[in-house]
Order: structure tokens, then sequence, then C-alpha cells
């Protein structure tokens, strides 16, 4: 059923992991809709599994993660164990770190509430790269400028779907209202936990994560196999300011001290200073 | 600082270089150099005008050089004043954004450049290298307590500058950046240990600044002595958050080495003369020309930024 977009809700993408199957049609999609360049190096081979598209970047906006969970010696019946599969994208956080560290004001929340980057605002300082927990955000090398997903802004002004959600084939990729998103992927954790995946567990749904992630995920391992902070690591960068703002005053105060012992010092061995001050001049 | 013991990391790097690197290492020498001239002229002897104006020279050039470089890094150069200016439709105005130190500090660059350009002329001026009314006049303000006033707030400022680039890379979730408070503390260690550095090669072409040398040369034991503490607060941190190897990793060790030469003169006076004056302190220890050890003293301070910067995004 297609979901009515509303400005001034909630919206988001509730990615369950479970059942991906590493089609890439979201890649596909993305990059169609979005016009996303291809990068000068993207169709190279990798060698990385079925992955050759590498990395969240300016170009690329959704990246299906191919995780080889694979063990290398022969597994008897039953004892296998599959690729871990994500189709990984910006998560939209509550508390973004981009939006915290962005100068310009190019980095705004939108009527949707999701995170968007304004191209013409951005001065691509990449502040908001060195921010961003889930290296998400990168430079689009055909407009210089931070970039990353929109969940497909100018889609959602239309009243359509973002355009992976639309391409998904297994609805691995689900967008909706968010609290309709959470309501179905708690039924779906505990629908696989009934059938004995205990190892299921909800990312970013509630508040942990950054204050809540538009775009959460039901994973099949813990956070950091996904390279997803767990949520004792998921920090602020802004929480370093306080600690280092009072690093400066406390050394400028100590600075400052020395340069008084130092002038007291200088004062006391007057008789030394013809010495040391002929010391080394030019003729 | 996460004090996890093993801190996780997956942000990507900024590709933050060489043109960052050049502006970290000039913002250090424009707020030492303001620093310590401004304290020498104020809290000094006569005897250490000169050297004061030595100190004021510097600022101007260096946040010239500084803006240029930043101006240089950025994906879109000729967008640069979209950092003071929002240009989102519908919100236009200035941008002040006190939760990242990039916002805090163009800022004070911003001010902090008039300040520069004021002692700059103002030097000038008392050096007689202008005649001009509006030079006298600016002369008389510098030296009156309005003066004073000024170059205090303008020393906190340039203060602000030079150690505000750590608090920079630490607000961020890079590994090493991020798993540590104090490299704010230690840009500015090592800038007025820098600055001490730039001031006694400067002093070299420049006689009447002779008095001030025994001050900088102490200074200078001292400054290197909280850098050296500094350095370590910051490694004790970085052993904390479990990326000490990150940052000691084998491509860096250059670069820390470097940047321990940079302190060890300085360090070795301290052991040796204690707060003495000396004449000639480390250089006469090592028979090296009396520009030798200020040099090695500046490629140990852009080493160490270089060290920090690199490190954080391998």
């Amino acid at each position: 059923m297609a979901t009515k977009i509303t400005p001034g809700e909630s919206y988001g993408f509730f990615t369950d992991t479970s059942v991906c199957i590493g089609c890439k049609a979201c890649e596909v999609a993305c990059k169609e809709w979005n016009q996303l360049p291809e990068k000068e190096d993207e169709l190279g081979f990798l060698g990385q599994s079925l992955d050759n598209t590498g990395e969240l970047n300016g170009s690329n906006w959704r990246h299906v993660q191919f995780i080889d969970n694979v063990p290398d010696e022969t597994m008897s019946a039953g004892n296998g164990s599959a690729f871990l599969l994500m189709s990984d994208v910006c998560k939209h956080c509550k508390h973004a770190s981009c939006m915290d560290v962005c100068p310009t004001g190019a980095i705004l929340r939108t009527e949707f509430d999701t995170v968007f980057i304004q191209e013409d605002v951005c001065n691509g300082c990449r502040n908001c790269i060195a921010a961003c927990p889930y290296d998400v955000i990168d430079v689009n090398e055909e407009k210089n400028v931070a970039q990353k997903c929109t969940l497909c802004y100018d889609r959602l002004q239309g009243g359509m779907e973002p355009a992976c959600a639309k391409a998904c084939p297994t609805d691995s990729i689900q967008f909706g209202q968010l609290d309709e998103l959470r309501d179905r992927a708690k039924k779906r954790e505990a629908t696989l936990h009934a059938q004995g995946l205990k190892e299921a567990n909800l990312y970013g749904h509630d508040d942990k994560v950054y204050g809540g992630l538009n775009a959460f995920f039901l994973l099949m391992d813990k956070p950091e196999a996904y390279k997803l902070p767990n949520a004792a690591n998921a920090v602020l960068p802004q929480r370093n300011n306080l600690g280092g703002y009072l690093g400066i005053f406390a050394t400028a105060v100590l600075g400052l001290f020395g340069a008084v012992i130092a002038r007291r010092q200088r004062n006391m061995g007057g008789g030394e200073e013809a010495a040391g001050a002929s010391e080394g001049e030019r003729p | 600082m996460t004090s996890l013991g093993a801190a996780q990391h997956f942000a990507g790097a900024p590709d933050w270089t060489w043109y960052i690197l050049v502006y970290f290492f000039a913002a250090g020498l424009a707020g030492g150099s303001y620093f310590l001239a401004t304290f020498l002229r104020y809290w000094g002897t006569p005897a250490d005008e000169p050297l004061a104006r030595l100190g004021f020279y510097v600022p101007l050039p260096a946040t010239a050089l500084g803006a240029v470089m930043l101006t240089l890094d950025l994906n879109q150069p000729l967008r640069f004043w979209h950092m003071v200016v929002n240009t989102t439709p519908g919100q236009f105005g200035l941008n002040f954004n006190t939760t990242t130190p990039m916002s805090v500090g163009v800022w004070a660059l911003l001010v902090g450049s008039v300040f520069a350009l004021v002692v700059f002329v103002g030097a000038l001026a008392r050096d007689g290298r202008i005649r001009h009314p509006l030079a006298d006049r600016l002369t008389a303000f510098l030296e009156g307590s309005a003066g004073r006033a000024f170059n205090v707030v303008g020393t906190l400022l340039y203060v602000f500058i030079a150690a505000y680039t750590g608090v920079l890379l630490a607000v961020s979730n890079q590994p090493v950046w991020s798993d540590t408070w104090a490299l704010g503390g230690l840009f500015l260690a090592s800038g007025l240990s820098g600055s001490v550095a730039l001031l006694l090669l400067l002093a070299r072409f420049r006689r009447d600044a002779a008095p001030s040398r025994s001050f900088l040369e102490i200074g200078g034991r001292l400054f290197a002595a909280l850098e050296l503490l500094l350095l370590v607060v910051v490694l004790l941190t970085l052993i904390d958050d479990g990326t000490l190897d990150t940052a000691l990793d084998l491509p860096w060790i250059p670069l820390w080495l470097l940047a321990l030469a940079g302190m060890l003169p300085a360090l070795r006076d301290l052991a040796v003369g204690g707060l003495r004056p000396t004449a000639g302190g480390a250089v006469a220890a090592v028979r090296a020309p009396a520009w030798a050890v200020p040099a090695l003293v500046l490629v140990g301070v852009l080493a160490l930024r270089a060290a920090f910067i690199f490190s954080g995004q391998a």
C-alpha cells in the first residue's frame, strides 16, 4: 500500500537485512533517479566478494555491503554461515553529527524530518565528512560539494516513495511514516526470534543511537559487524568542545605563568644578558 | 573521548592535508607571537619593545597565509564567504555555529585579522617606516591604557586561533583526533614554542632586540616542558581509547621523532641550566649555527601537527 506523504510528518527507511539478497537494485535505482556520476575508478574490480561499489560516497548513496561471514574451513551440514547483506544508506540521525559541525548551514532538516545537504550552499570544507560516524558523506566529484542520500527529497515532495525502496524486490528496504515503520520492525524482530534467530536485533529504532535513526535496521549480527558503532560508541563530535576549550584555557594560564617566570628569571640574571644577546647576531 | 578502552571509529577521512597543515602551523605562530609581543610590550622592560614589535609583525602575514590556505582547501573556494553568511533561501543572515570550532574559528580569524592589521601598522609606525598623522595617532592609542586593553583582547583572540585548531580536530568522529580533549592545549603550547623560535630567528636581523633573547630562551624551555607534558596527556588519552597504535603507526614515526627533536634542545637546556639565562644554551652545546636550533624547533612544530593530521586519517 502506497504511503501518503505529508510535510510535517517523520519519514524514513526500515531496512530488514534478513531478506536482502544483494541484487543491488537499490543502488541502480538511486543512481538513476539522482543522476549520480560514475566515479573514475568505479568500473574497477575490487576483488571483495560480490561488492564492487566498495563504499558509500558522493556518487553512491546506497551501498549493499557483502560481509563475508563464511568460514574458510568446510563445515558440517547445518553449521554453515551465510554472507551478511545490508543495503547501507544515510541514517538521517535525529541528532545528526554532520548538522552539528556544518559551518555554512548547508545541512538542514527538511519538512519530512530528513537530513538534507543544500548543494548550492555547501562550500566543500568537508567538516561533515570527519564528523559522520557512519562514513556516509563524501565529495561528489562532479559538483565538488559534500553529498549523500537525500531520502529522495524531490520524490517525497511529489508524493512518491524513494527510488531505492520502490525498486527493492524483497521489501528489505521499506519506506514509510516512522512510527508505523518502528511497529513493523518490532513485529518482524519478534517473528525472527520466535523462529530461533535470536541474533536478529534492531539498530537505531529507539533513541539509544543518535536520538534515533530515521533510517534504521534489523541486523543479523552485532552492529560492529556492519560498520555501525554500537550504542556506547554512538557519540556526537560536540562532546569534545567543552574539554577542548577548557584545555586551551588551562594551557593559556600555564603559558602566561611561564612568561611571568621567564621575565623574572631574565631580570634576575641581567648580568649575563649581554653575552647571550651578542651570540649569534649577524655581523 | 569515550573512555571505553577501545573506541569504535567508522568515520571517513576528510582529506585535510597540506593546506590545512600549513594553516595550523601559521595559526600557531600567529597566536604565539601575538601573545609574546603583548606580554613584552606591556609587562616587559622598555628594552623589550624592539622584540615586541618583531612579534607584532608576525600575526598579519601568518593570518593572511592561513586564510589563503583555508580557502584553497575548500572544494568550492569561491564560496569561502558561506562560512560567515548563510545563503540558505529564506534564512539570509550571519552564520555562527557554536557547536563547531570551525565556525567559531572563522569568526576569530575574521575579527582577529583587524587586530593583526592594527598592531602590524602600529609596529611599522613605531619603527618609523610609516610617517603619517594617522600612524602617530595609532601609536599614541596603542601606548595608552585603551591600547593595552585592545591588545589584551587581540591576544585572547590569537591565543584562541593558535589553539582551536586542535579542538577542531577533536570535534569529529575520527580516530586519534576525537579520542583526546587535550589537542587544543597541545597546539597552543607548541605554538608558543614555535613563536619563541621564530622570534629568536627574526631577532638575529635586529640588533636592538638582543636584550630580550634571555627571556625567549627561558620562556622557550618552559613552553617546551608544557608541550611535552601535554603530549604525554594526549598519548595517555589515546591509550585509554585504544588508538595509540594508530597514532604511532610506522609511517608517522619520523614525524613524531622530528616533533620530539624540536622539543629536545629547550628541554636539555632546562635540565642542564634550569631557569638561569645562559649564553648560547643548546646551540653552544652542539656547536651548531645560531639559526639551527630555532629552525629545528619550527620543523618540530610542523611535524607535530602533521603527525596528528595524517595519522588520524590513515
